[in-house]
């Protein structure tokens, strides 16, 4: 009855937009009274700056969520543009900074054309999200590993020989004269900012919503679903490739496994954030909460000096209980 | 049972009785001491409103919800049903409106899903098949067969299978929910006479619908709720169809079809040769601004695939669509959209509204592109204004435009559906079943927008199974049987006969 949802629906709906928030204060409270390093500048920054990429990759994940779907190529095509970058910069003539900046472009725009054939194939010829994805995962490792014959690329770090490369590596290594915050969590604030208010104030946002929240509606009422579906599966990749190169720039070698499995770390993040698998809910700031939540639970381990393969039981468990304590909307 | 029923004095002996139910949500009451006598072999109305508290009632009944106070006796003894599993284990089944079948299962496999193997060991498919030709033989539906594929039955035989099921399970008591909203005429007689023998034989029988004529005809008595009160409970012989409805909605209705002003314009939309496979054949007409042009026949007589053919959501084999005399290359929606046409979709919760987004986003839904700026950013509040007005215009109760739409009645999402459909700017809307599951309040409500549309000069394609507002509100109607369009009748030669004689091909 519809008193009865009245209610319930105004707590649940709290619960969905803030829980994750909570969470996040929790943890952090939490884990600055266990460890007096966690609260540091140093850990801070690193901790934004190991997370700048996977931020990005989560934005991705979110967008396709919204729409009802899933991407699971995102960590391959993370991969497949962190070796195209380090590739082009190192072994194709592209040394001077313009090539640089072809490298680049050319790595973001080959994510960006792998999402694109994702979203076709998803929208436009009807193949379950799941399953296209996972072969396309499949097939850009491939190309990844062909290309670099399975073998790290590391540019040479050499402001002569090739300045390109190194003002790559040094951008990923460098922070802003002000605050000090690195230059790729610069790229990552803006990036989120733009897609905060292109998810909240634009036809785009509130279109791709209305597709995952109700497609055959939406559809009906004449909106360009395909359309929707196939500019959200693009967009991941463009981010994944974004991604990529920053990876590539802060750890200066790009390996052909780069990105494997953080597309499930990207998705997770959307969902403890507190958006619906099924589509139509779920939002940039939750998402990056989501993202922020992992990240602490590993750092607060490992300064807690916890070994590496017990951390990983225990994330597992946390994200199970950050999704249950998340589980605000309840789908009866 | 039937011995029982017969040899019971007629104003005891009741098979169910709910007395003095309450039940409150969050301090709300949703029923107010409410009491319900059926006796056995009685079917038996449950009339209200949407929101009444029907629903309440029978999730009560079946073990859904629990209740705060307030007693359920069957056969003389109170009962305490607390779960699902235990209103079915005291013979209590509710088909509801959305069927609870497993498409991919077989019949048989639907119908004795709690005991398949017979409590033995394996499925024995063969006995499983007879047992179930049996039961389906008894109710006289002897022509389904027990292998068949769920999913592949119309709507009216998945209906008898629930039935079927609910009769595997020694169900004494049957809820019904909206049967007949989704089965033709011919198929809702078979229903009556289906529950006719079940109630010969003992059944008690509780049923809801929103169709007083049917109520009049089959039920013995009926119980009005409304606000969540017991109304009243009345023997069926006593009152007629006005009496009821005074009843639901505690006022007059004065009229349920508006009068209005027939201001008939310029032919706007023409179909011309639409085919499409068996389903749709060759069916042409025309629509002028300002009127309603209703477009009747039996479910599966091929209405929503002509409108879906002309849309371009399925793909015509032929066919031309011109809107304002222009032809006009419809392969979708979205090309239908550009053209000026649009579609109230015949369900509302799946192809309708956007249930869990809020109601603003379901109001904008098609008016973005004119409510943004560059680079598609939404003007806010220009979109609020423009909702807002849409909202006052269809009269819809909402709290706040914020809320999910999920949150309204029935009446109230269709009308955010219409407001919609208004937002695109389309002046020709194809409304396909357009009062299906409101209630009698919201059904007036609706005819009074169709109206008031028609004589702002929008022109109106309604599909509709209900006779009555066919007569009541078209100017014009073709009449389907078979994927054809086999007559048209305007104002003056429509009535209820001669509609049945076309779409049931008899000749009057």
């Amino acid at each position: 009855m519809k008193w009865e949802r009245l209610g319930k629906r105004n707590i649940s709906r709290f619960l969905q937009t803030y829980s994750c928030f909570i969470i996040l204060l929790g943890l952090i409270i939490v884990s600055g009274a266990l460890s007096d390093k966690f609260l540091s500048q140093q850990n801070i920054f690193n901790v934004l700056r190991q997370q700048a990429h996977i931020a990005i990759l989560a934005l991705g994940a979110l967008i396709v969520i919204l729409t009802g779907g899933i991407d699971l190529s995102s960590g391959a095509i993370l991969g497949i543009s962190n070796v195209f970058v380090a590739y082009f910069i190192t072994n194709l003539a592209l040394d001077s900074m313009g090539g640089a900046a072809i490298s680049i472009i050319t790595a973001i725009l080959a994510g960006g054309l792998a999402g694109f054939i994702n979203g076709l194939l998803i929208a436009y010829l009807s193949m379950p999200a799941f399953i296209a994805t996972l072969a396309s995962m499949t097939m850009l490792r491939g190309v990844a590993l062909v290309m670099t014959n399975g073998t790290p690329i590391r540019p040479p770090v050499d402001p002569l020989a090739n300045p390109g490369s190194f003002a790559l590596f040094r951008f990923g290594q460098d922070s802003d004269p002000l605050i000090g915050m690195p230059w790729p969590v610069w790229v990552t604030v803006v990036i989120v900012a733009f897609f905060w208010f292109l998810m909240k104030y634009t036809t785009f946002g509130r279109l791709t919503m209305a597709t995952g929240s109700n497609e055959d509606a939406t559809r009906l009422a004449g909106i360009n679903v395909k359309m929707y579906k196939t500019a959200a599966y693009t967009l991941c990749g463009l981010l994944a490739g974004v991604a990529g190169v920053l990876l590539a720039a802060r750890a200066g070698i790009a390996i052909p496994a780069a990105g494997s499995g953080q597309e499930l770390t990207s998705i997770a993040a959307v969902v403890i954030g507190g958006a619906s698998l099924s589509g139509g809910s779920g939002k940039v700031a939750n998402t990056i909460v989501g993202v922020f939540i992992l990240a602490l639970i590993g750092n607060i381990m490992t300064l807690l000096a916890i070994p590496a393969y017990p951390q990983q039981i225990i994330e597992g468990a946390i994200i199970i209980a950050a999704v249950f304590l998340n589980r605000g909307k309840k789908k009866k | 049972m039937s011995e029982q029923a017969a040899g019971l004095p007629a104003d005891q002996g009741y098979k169910i009785e709910m007395r003095n139910i309450h039940k409150s949500f969050g301090g709300v009451h949703a029923l107010k001491d409410v009491s319900l006598r059926v006796r056995p072999g009685e079917i038996h109305a449950l009339l209200g409103e949407n929101g009444a508290g029907k629903s309440t009632l029978m999730k009560i009944l079946s073990g859904a919800y629990s209740l705060d106070s307030g007693s359920i006796w069957i056969d003389g003894a109170e009962v305490g049903i607390n779960s699902p599993k235990a209103g079915i284990a005291l013979g209590v089944s509710i088909i509801y409106q959305e069927l609870a079948l497993m498409g991919d299962l077989t019949a048989a496999e639907n119908i004795f899903i709690d005991n398949l193997n017979d409590g033995r060991g394996l499925i024995h498919w063969k006995r499983l098949r007879a047992k179930t030709q049996e039961v389906l033989n008894d109710l006289g539906f002897g022509q389904i067969q027990p292998s068949s594929q769920v999913s592949e039955l119309s709507i009216a035989y998945q209906q008898v299978v629930e039935i079927c099921r609910a009769l595997s399970r020694n169900s004494s008591i049957l809820v019904l929910d909206e049967p007949t909203a989704v089965l033709s005429t011919h198929e809702a007689e078979q229903l009556f006479t289906l529950l006719g023998r079940l109630s010969a034989s003992g059944v008690a029988i509780i049923y809801i619908s929103h169709r007083l004529e049917e109520i009049l005809k089959i039920c013995d008595r009926a119980t009005v709720l409304r606000d969540g009160e017991n109304v009243a409970s009345v023997e069926i012989k006593d009152v007629d169809e006005q009496k009821l409805v005074n009843m639901m909605i505690g006022r007059d209705p004065q009229n349920y079809f508006p009068e209005r002003e027939r201001a008939i314009g310029e032919v706007v939309f023409e179909a011309d040769g639409i085919c499409r496979g068996d389903a749709v054949r060759n069916v042409s007409f025309h629509v002028r601004a300002g009127e309603v042009f209703g477009i009747s026949g039996l479910v599966g007589a091929g209405r929503t695939e002509t409108v879906m053919a002309i849309l371009g959501e399925d793909k015509r084999d032929s066919g031309t669509v011109r809107v304002n005399g222009r032809a006009i290359k419809m392969r979708s929606p979205i090309d239908a959209r550009k053209a000026g046409v649009s579609l109230l979709t015949e369900d509302r919760k799946t192809q309708g509204v956007l249930l869990d987004l809020p109601i603003l986003y379901n109001i904008s839904l098609c008016a973005l592109k004119a409510l943004s700026g560059p680079g598609g950013v939404i003007n806010r509040k220009k979109e609020r204004q423009a909702a807002g007005v849409l909202v006052d215009k269809l009269r819809i109760k909402i709290g706040s435009l914020d809320d999910d739409c999920s949150s309204l009645s029935g009446g109230n999402q269709q009308k955010v559906s219409i407001s919609k459909l208004l937002g695109s700017g389309s002046r020709i809307l194809l409304f396909d079943e357009p009062t299906r599951g409101v209630d009698v309040g919201a059904k007036i409500e609706i005819y009074k927008i169709i109206s008031e549309l028609v004589s702002e000069g929008y022109a109106i394609i309604m599909i509709s199974s209900e006779m009555p507002e066919i007569i009541g509100m078209c100017d014009r109607v073709a009449v389907m049987r078979g994927g054809r369009i086999v007559g048209e009748l305007d104002r003056a030669e429509l009535c209820e006969q001669s509609l049945i004689n076309l779409s049931m091909g008899v000749n009057g």
